[in-house]
Order: C-alpha cells, then structure tokens, then sequence
C-alpha cells in the first residue's frame, strides 16, 4: 500500500504567509497602541469640556460647577473625596446660590440606550432641562429630542417630587402619546419619535428616582460654600 | 502608445483585472469622480450612502473618513503588493483596513464628540466597504504607490461628493438647514420622510435617475452627430 503524504506538491510554503500575517498584525497593532496613545488625552478633555459645557447649557445662567457623586448607600459625596458612584453635578449662580443639579439617567431607545443629562431644581422638586448625551437612535432623527420645540416645553417645569417616605417619586415620570398629556409628571411624545421620546421618560424616571430622593435628603451638602 | 486616450480609459475601465502598471494620468483621478463613481455607477457602499446621508455634516463627515482609509491603506497595500502572498491577500487588506479605520475612529472622537455620536457605528464599518476592499483588491494590490494615491484620492472625493449630493438634498428637504442654518424660517413644515430611510432611497433613485438621462442624452447627441454608436459613458 502507497499511502502518498505529500500530495500538494503546488502549495505555496506557509512561512511567507505566516510572516506576512505577523508582520501586518504587528505593524497593525503599534499604530493603533501609538493612535490611543495620543488621542486619548484629547478625548478625555473633549469629554471634561462638554460635561462642563452641556451642565451650563442644562442650566443656563448658572456660573460655576461642583462634582458630587451618589455612594451605593445613597448618600452624597465630593467627587474629590475619591467616593465610586453615580456622578452628579452642582450648578450655582453668579451669587453662589445653588440653581440647579444635573443629573444623568438613560432608557432604551430605538437602538439602544438614549443617555440624557437633566436639570433638576431642588426648591421646586421639578426637572427644568434636558440634553442628550449619547445615543443610538437614527443620525438626524434622535436629535428631535433636543430640538423640537414642543417636545421642549415638556422640560420647563417636568413633577419629580419626593414621596413622604423619601425614598422615591411620589408620581414616576412616564411618555405618554402626543396631545394626551394631562399631568405634570408626564412627558408629550414626539409624533414620529415615539420610542425616542419614551426612552427619553425612562431615562428622566431613572434618573429622578435615583437622585431626587439623595438630593433632598442631602441638600445642606450641596448649598453650603466650598 | 498610439491608442488614443478614450480608448486606453474604455480599456482600464471595462478591465477589473489590471495587469499593467498604469502610466500616471489625469484620468487615474477623475475616473473615480465620474466614470467610476463609487456610488452612482458602481452602487457600492450603499450601507453608508443610505444611512449616514441624512445631514450635509455626516455625509462629509463619512466621506473625508472613507478617503483617509482608502488613501492610507491603498499606500501601504501598495507598498506591500510584492510581498503579501496571494492566499492570505484579503486578511492582510482587511487587517490594514481595519487599522486605519481604528485610527479615523479614534481621531473623529478627538476632532468633534459631537459628529462621532451622529455617525455611530457607521464609522467602525468602513471596515466592510466593499469600495475599499475593492480598491485594494482591483487597484492598489497592482500598481505603484502614485497612482493607487491619485486614484484613490479620485474615488474618496467621488464617494465624498455622492455623499454630499444625497446629504444636502436630505437636509434641506427633510429638516428645512443646510449645515444646521435654517433656509426657510420658522414656518416651513419640513418634509420629515427625507431624513428617514425611506427619503435614502428617495434621494439616491433621483440621483441615479438624473445621471442615466444625462448618460443616454450624451450618447443619442454623440450618435445624431457623428452617425456612428458612442461610448454610452
């Protein structure tokens, strides 16, 4: 019996395609390590600045900023302090009264989680802007979420008040369809953006829920000066 | 030597198995732009070209970031065209490919957040434009670095122009801007379907529809003229 071993005698050697591959994975692999290298800096401070930039476009006419974060245990604490948690953020007037509190919460959108950044005034227990941070939704159309006009009106005076027991909402905030909009806790939907703008309720009862009830509880730490 | 320039171009055109190296023309260029353009002729990337059109910003956005692509790894394919063995060709273009795409990903998020939030995924997936594979596979695997440069520099601006040509449209026709300046005050009612997918496929078929009638006007005035059948390009 002749068992024939090599039976491709044409077949290219496999060294010069290994070396090719390793070569190009190498090479591949520098640039992109060079490319985060460099950016990454850049990006970390585009990031700073439109966190900055976006709290004073949530909360306009407020002058200056401070971080804090939401612990696990629910309580608030300077972001300084190295505490791990949700951030939040702290907004003052020229005259160092505390305007207003941004706070972050997201929904599932049409493709994906719809990040929102809300302004929450303490002394009315009401959300009174919105700005979206990060979403999937169709280029061109989640946008509507910031720009329609009537859409907006929903944010000038959004119910997130605090139930007796502190603890949660005393009315969740929902979406309801456009035109049926009868309490003050409920968001009008976009026509043609619904998911869009039910996303945009979630993410606004998520992160009421989560910061309204700390906020309150908390509120000497973010009024009294530095 | 002799062929007349019509002539050459019919041949590089209708011949995607160029085995020559190509003599550098003013023709490498503008093939891509017109004769060859990537998405009104050849319909290729029509993922990007429907779904990241629908703004005058995104659609230069997509188009400066498909040229970056196009022109670096054609260079580096080139480059590398004597060496890479043929049976691992493609997962060399695509590694590559893919590197400078990582590169534009990551060069978009320090340019504008903004533009990489509205372009999304469709950034990463340049990866799998047929143009650029196409590219590399048909042109910058066979020919020196010049040309595949100027060539490839042709096809990004044409696909960047397409672009452009649908994103426009989309905008003003959809959201009533250009460039987010708004055209017709307050009052104009914008045309929403513009903006969605369907108003894509809208805008890319007028297009389409208005450079076939162009083509075949060319060709039935070259005929009525010269008595003899034209090239139909």
């Amino acid at each position: 019996m002749h068992v024939e071993l090599q039976t491709q005698p044409t077949a290219t050697p496999v060294w010069p395609m290994l070396r090719t591959l390793g070569v190009i994975a190498t090479l591949s692999g520098l640039l992109v390590v060079l490319a985060d290298q460099i950016t990454q800096p850049m990006i970390a401070e585009k990031q700073r600045l439109l966190t900055e930039q976006l709290v004073f476009q949530v909360i306009p006419g407020a002058v200056t900023k401070r971080d804090f974060i939401i612990t696990a245990d629910g309580r608030l604490e300077a972001t300084a302090s190295g505490a791990s948690g949700e951030p939040i953020y702290a907004a003052y007037t020229a005259a160092g009264q505390l305007q207003a509190v941004a706070i972050v919460g997201s929904g599932g959108g049409y493709a994906g989680p719809v990040q929102v950044m809300f302004a929450y005034d303490p002394s009315c227990q009401c959300i009174v802007g919105s700005q979206v941070l990060k979403s999937n939704e169709t280029p061109g159309f989640g946008d509507k979420l910031d720009t329609d006009p009537a859409f907006r009106e929903n944010f000038r005076a959004l119910e997130a008040r605090v139930d007796t027991a502190g603890t949660a909402l005393a009315n969740p905030i929902v979406t309801v369809k456009h035109g049926t909009k009868t309490a003050p806790w409920q968001i009008d939907a976009i026509t043609g953006a619904t998911i869009s703008s039910r996303a945009m309720g979630k993410a606004a009862n998520q992160a009421a829920q989560r910061a309204a009830p700390v906020i309150q509880r908390d509120l000497a730490k973010l009024t009294q000066p530095n | 030597m002799a062929e007349a320039p019509q002539d050459r171009a019919t041949a590089a055109a209708s011949a995607p198995l160029l085995t020559q190296e190509e003599t550098l023309t003013a023709d490498t260029f503008i093939r891509g732009l017109w004769q060859e353009n990537p998405v009104f002729v050849m319909l290729l990337g029509m993922c990007p070209v429907l779904a990241v059109t629908n703004s005058t910003i995104n659609a230069l956005g997509m188009g400066l970031s498909t040229t970056f692509v196009l022109v670096f790894s054609g260079i580096l394919i080139s480059l590398l065209r004597h060496w890479i063995p043929k049976q691992v060709r493609i997962a060399s273009y695509i590694v590559i490919i893919a590197t400078f795409v990582t590169l534009v990903d990551y060069a978009i998020q320090a340019i504008s957040l903004e533009l990489y939030a509205a372009l999304g995924a469709f950034i990463q997936l340049i990866v799998v434009n047929c143009i650029i594979l196409g590219r590399a596979e048909a042109y910058a695997s066979k020919q020196r670095v010049l040309t595949t440069i100027v060539n490839s520099l042709g096809t990004g601006i044409g696909f960047t122009l397409a672009l452009l040509a649908l994103g426009t449209v989309r905008e003003i026709l959809g959201n009533g801007t250009i460039l987010g300046i708004s055209l017709f005050g307050p009052d104009f009612q914008p045309w929403l379907i513009m903006i969605l997918p369907p108003g894509g496929f809208f805008v890319l078929g007028a297009w389409l529809l208005y450079f076939n009638w162009l083509r075949l006007n060319r060709l039935r005035r070259v005929t009525t003229f010269t008595g003899a059948p034209a090239d139909a390009r």
